[in-house]
């Protein structure tokens, strides 16, 4: 590896954007004095077809699409060598889900995905993560002009992950792009899930399932960068939290410049305490610089556990565990219905129910 | 033979001014293959009456005992009562979202039998508890009383009290906000599971117009906490002459 230059500066924990992570859960990631190796650690797990293409390139040669000025992300770009590079073919429709994903990696990586629909196609692609991990990450998804992609990310580590990534898509003149980040596993995740357009007409559906138990710190910021005229966005996060010490952060940031006229858009974030002790912070932000838009939104509620629902179930002779177990499914049913993929529906409800049981109430 | 036993039942709610008490000595006996309606004015406790029955935490039991087969159940949770019998058709039932019904009514049953229901005979009796009801199979797939209207969650309770045949149910104001259609519809609903099991009913009403459809056997007339008189039917017609006025201002 090639030493490199660096403007990086570390966090130090003051910063508005680094208030609410605490930094020395960070496995060091965020410090200069961690080596940190470049690994494209996530790989095809599926049937190869000739309407898509995977192949590891040399950093150099396919540079970053996008600013960033995180500070992860900084460290992300100067240290990786190689990076994984998926590419639907123009006009191509996939019609399974492309299934990526990465288990168990070293300690302190760092990786650089980059995602490209060509123009016109249209598929999903669902990233799985498992297992044990210290991982800084960057993915860029680029959709080129009427494509249509959905992102699947989930984070389903084993309880010792430490996971920090953006996942940040341009979305281009009349394309739509669809996220569903879930996480679920990890000792601390912060994801930066963002978007910006490269041309009008172009849709964004960002929504998002955490579920934080004892001790684990899921963090989501959200960033849709209304920058071009007549583009949609639509936020949906939905948290539940049990255990003390759960801790979830949430942030949605929603920017309408001022070229961005016919700009319609909304952001909700719901989170649900199931316990005490646990604490749900939600930052919805709109910042709007042209009155000529469509719409523009935002609701964000953090409530208790709503016992008139339990006392419903409970008088029909569903006892108290398992009433408690189809509230948070219901809960959850409207973001995990959406993946086009049964077993893995199933696999994150078990997850979640699996979970709810170990709290021993 | 089943019977659900009320004897000196009081009951409070907290609120800003301390414990208030609503019940004040309710005594009331319901056997199978009786109906008895409950009728009174608004305020007058009835639905406190149903709800401390069902077992709502909101409700405090501050003396007298609720039996059923000489059995206390105001030592159990919720969902014992319902196991051990007891159905509560709500006057508000409530949006569970993303629970759907069909998922809702099947791990009710499911809990009620004391076994999973057999899926294809479920799904037949499932259906033609619905036809009868004039309920959209369609409506198996939606979250539980989401967005339903009035009609819809009135018709959905009956549809319970088809599917978990209770020994004893008690209908807290199901006529309310019916139009006359859906009062007949739910009402036929009721009836046919007076025909077809032991059932003890105790509907509490505030208008007469569902005792046109479902006959009772006994009216009891509840004003400020307590049953102040009783009688057979023709005290529902005296009822609906005269109004609540002579007890509310006794």
């Amino acid at each position: 590896m090639t030493l490199l230059q660096t403007n990086y500066l570390e966090p130090t924990g003051r910063e508005e954007r680094w208030r609410f992570t605490p930094l020395k859960r960070l496995g060091g990631l965020h410090l200069k004095e961690t080596k940190v190796t470049s690994n494209p650690s996530v790989i095809f797990r599926g049937t190869k077809q000739a309407s898509f293409s995977i192949t590891t390139v040399p950093s150099a040669e396919l540079p970053p699409q996008s600013e960033s000025d995180d500070a992860i992300v900084t460290r992300v770009r100067e240290n990786v060598t190689d990076v994984t590079y998926l590419e639907i073919g123009k006009d191509q429709e996939v019609d399974s889900p492309i299934l990526l994903g990465r288990s168990n990696l070293g300690s302190a990586e760092v990786a650089r995905t980059v995602i490209r629909a060509k123009s016109h196609s249209k598929a999903v692609v669902i990233l799985e993560s498992t297992g044990s991990a210290i991982l800084g990450e960057e993915i860029e998804i680029i959709l080129e002009p009427g494509s249509n992609l959905t992102f699947i990310a989930l984070q389903e580590w084993s309880n010792d992950a430490i996971h920090l990534g953006r996942h940040h898509a341009i979305v281009g003149r009349d394309a739509s792009f669809t996220s569903i980040t879930v996480s679920i596993g990890g000792s601390l995740v912060r994801l930066l899930p963002s978007v910006a357009y490269d041309g009008p007409g172009g849709s964004a559906e960002m929504q998002g399932i955490y579920f934080a138990t004892s001790g684990q710190h899921l963090e989501h910021r959200v960033f849709v960068d209304h920058n071009v005229e007549n583009a949609k966005s639509r936020v949906n996060y939905k948290g539940a939290l049990a255990g003390s010490e759960a801790r979830t952060v949430w942030f949605g940031d929603v920017y309408i410049r001022k070229n961005a006229e016919g700009t319609d858009t909304y952001e909700m974030n719901r989170n649900l305490l199931l316990t005490d002790g646990a604490r749900a912070d939600s930052v919805p932000n709109l910042e709007i610089e042209t009155g000529e838009i469509v719409g523009a939104g935002h609701a964000s509620t953090t409530g208790r556990f709503d016992d008139e629902h339990l006392f419903y179930l409970m008088s029909r002779g569903i006892d108290e565990a398992d009433a408690r177990r189809l509230v948070i499914r219901g809960f959850f049913a409207e973001v995990i219905h959406q993946i086009p993929a049964e077993s893995i529906r199933e696999r994150l409800t078990e997850r979640i129910d699996g979970e709810l049981a170990r709290l021993g109430r | 033979m089943t019977t659900l036993e009320i004897k000196g039942l009081r009951v409070g709610v907290e609120t800003d001014s301390g414990m208030t008490e609503i019940l004040k000595g309710v005594d009331l006996t319901v056997n199978s293959n009786e109906t008895h309606a409950i009728m009174g004015p608004n305020g007058s406790g009835k639905s406190t009456l149903a709800y401390s029955i069902a077992g709502h935490p909101k409700y405090t039991i501050l003396g007298g005992s609720v039996t059923l087969d000489g059995v206390d159940i105001l030592e159990m949770s919720v969902d014992e009562r319902a196991r051990a019998g007891l159905f509560l058709a709500m006057q508000y039932p409530v949006e569970v979202p993303g629970v759907s019904v069909a998922n809702f009514l099947r791990t009710a049953a499911t809990a009620i039998r004391g076994e999973a229901p057999k899926l294809r005979e479920w799904v037949g009796e499932m259906k033609a508890a619905m036809t009868s009801l004039n309920i959209d199979p369609a409506f198996g797939e939606r979250s539980v009383n989401e967005g339903f209207s009035g009609g819809e969650k009135k018709r959905h309770e009956i549809l319970q009290l088809e599917l978990l045949k209770p020994k004893i149910a008690i209908l807290d104001e199901t006529d309310s906000g019916l139009d006359i259609d859906a009062l007949r519809i739910v009402s036929e609903g009721v009836n046919r599971v007076k025909e077809t099991s032991d059932v003890g009913i105790l509907l509490i009403t505030h208008y007469t117009r569902i005792l046109r459809y479902i006959k009772p056997d006994f009216v009891h007339v509840f004003a400020k906490g307590r049953i102040v008189e009783e009688g057979g039917p023709e005290l529902a017609e005296r009822l609906e002459e005269k109004g609540y006025a002579d007890y509310v201002n006794a």
